[in-house]
């Protein structure tokens, strides 16, 4: 039954987009929206969305709200220490694709978790398969799969785990 | 309060269009596709957010559907460059010679 709770989710969420960016309640807009929607949500009815496997309990909405500051914190973080790479005269730069491994299960899990690496400090999801990730790194510290692991995705991860599983 | 927002939306739109600007000399300066995805996403990301965050200040009316543009944007960027990334990989996009590991050559011979 946890089909239809998402593809309910998912009509929900995008008929809400829908009145956002209308700002308006008038009828046809109503009608254009709900056509629109229902018809997003049935092409889409295997696909995943933000809410589907999300937990809904109260730890799991914290920690959204949580992971949203530490995903704010980090992206800056990225954005000063790509400046001080692109504006080094030396470009230190030591390029490499490590390979982690994630011990999160669920699809949304795995895709917000590959998604938060690649906005992060000099990290870029280049292939996922199962539970490894295949990750470009600008400065790599270490090709070592666990060391690697605890660098990149750890942070995220415990976030994640709570939020999906 | 007002008086006060002008100001502020100028600040977020010089941040945001120097984060972009880095994003291009990021582009530039990079020695390969790899690390230039790298410096395009995550500065033009940032930047188009402080961008639409400082438009939010000066139309304060615009503010809700700028952040549905920024939420878009934060979901999408991040996708768009990985499967760029993944594509390049995979039809053997030349890295810089300072590339010191490839554990997806490694494990799949750059087919994946």
């Amino acid at each position: 039954m946890n089909k239809a709770k998402d593809s309910l989710l998912m009509f929900a969420a995008l008929f809400l987009f829908w009145l956002l960016l209308n700002a308006s309640l008038a009828n046809d807009v109503l009608m254009v929206g709900a056509v629109a929607a229902a018809v997003i949500t049935f092409l889409f009815r295997n696909g995943l969305g933000f809410f589907s496997e999300l937990r809904l309990n109260p730890r799991a909405l914290l920690t959204t709200v949580l992971y949203f500051f530490f995903f704010i914190k980090e992206l800056v973080k990225a954005n000063l220490n790509l400046a001080s790479v692109v504006l080094a005269p030396s470009l230190p730069l030591n390029p490499g694709i490590v390979k982690v491994r994630t011990r999160l299960k669920s699809r949304m899990g795995r895709l917000m978790l590959a998604n938060s690496i690649t906005l992060t400090p000099g990290t870029l999801t280049v292939e996922m398969l199962g539970e490894w990730l295949y990750i470009h790194w600008v400065t790599v510290d270490s090709a070592d799969i666990d060391e690697a692991t605890a660098a990149i995705v750890s942070g995220f991860e415990d976030y994640l785990e709570v939020m999906y599983g | 309060m007002t008086e006060l927002l002008a100001p502020l939306g100028g600040l977020l739109l010089i941040a945001g269009s120097a984060f972009l600007l880095l994003g291009g000399l990021g582009l530039r300066r990079m020695p390969d596709v790899f690390n230039r995805i790298q410096a395009g996403t995550k500065a033009t990301t940032l930047g188009t957010l402080l961008t639409l965050a400082g438009a939010a200040c000066l139309q304060p009316d615009w503010a809700l559907k700028l952040a549905l543009i920024g939420l878009f944007v934060l979901f999408t960027n991040p996708i768009s460059s990985q499967v760029l990334a993944r594509a390049a990989h995979r039809s053997g996009s030349e890295k810089s010679p300072l590339t010191a590991v490839d554990r997806l050559e490694d494990d799949f011979g750059g087919r994946s």
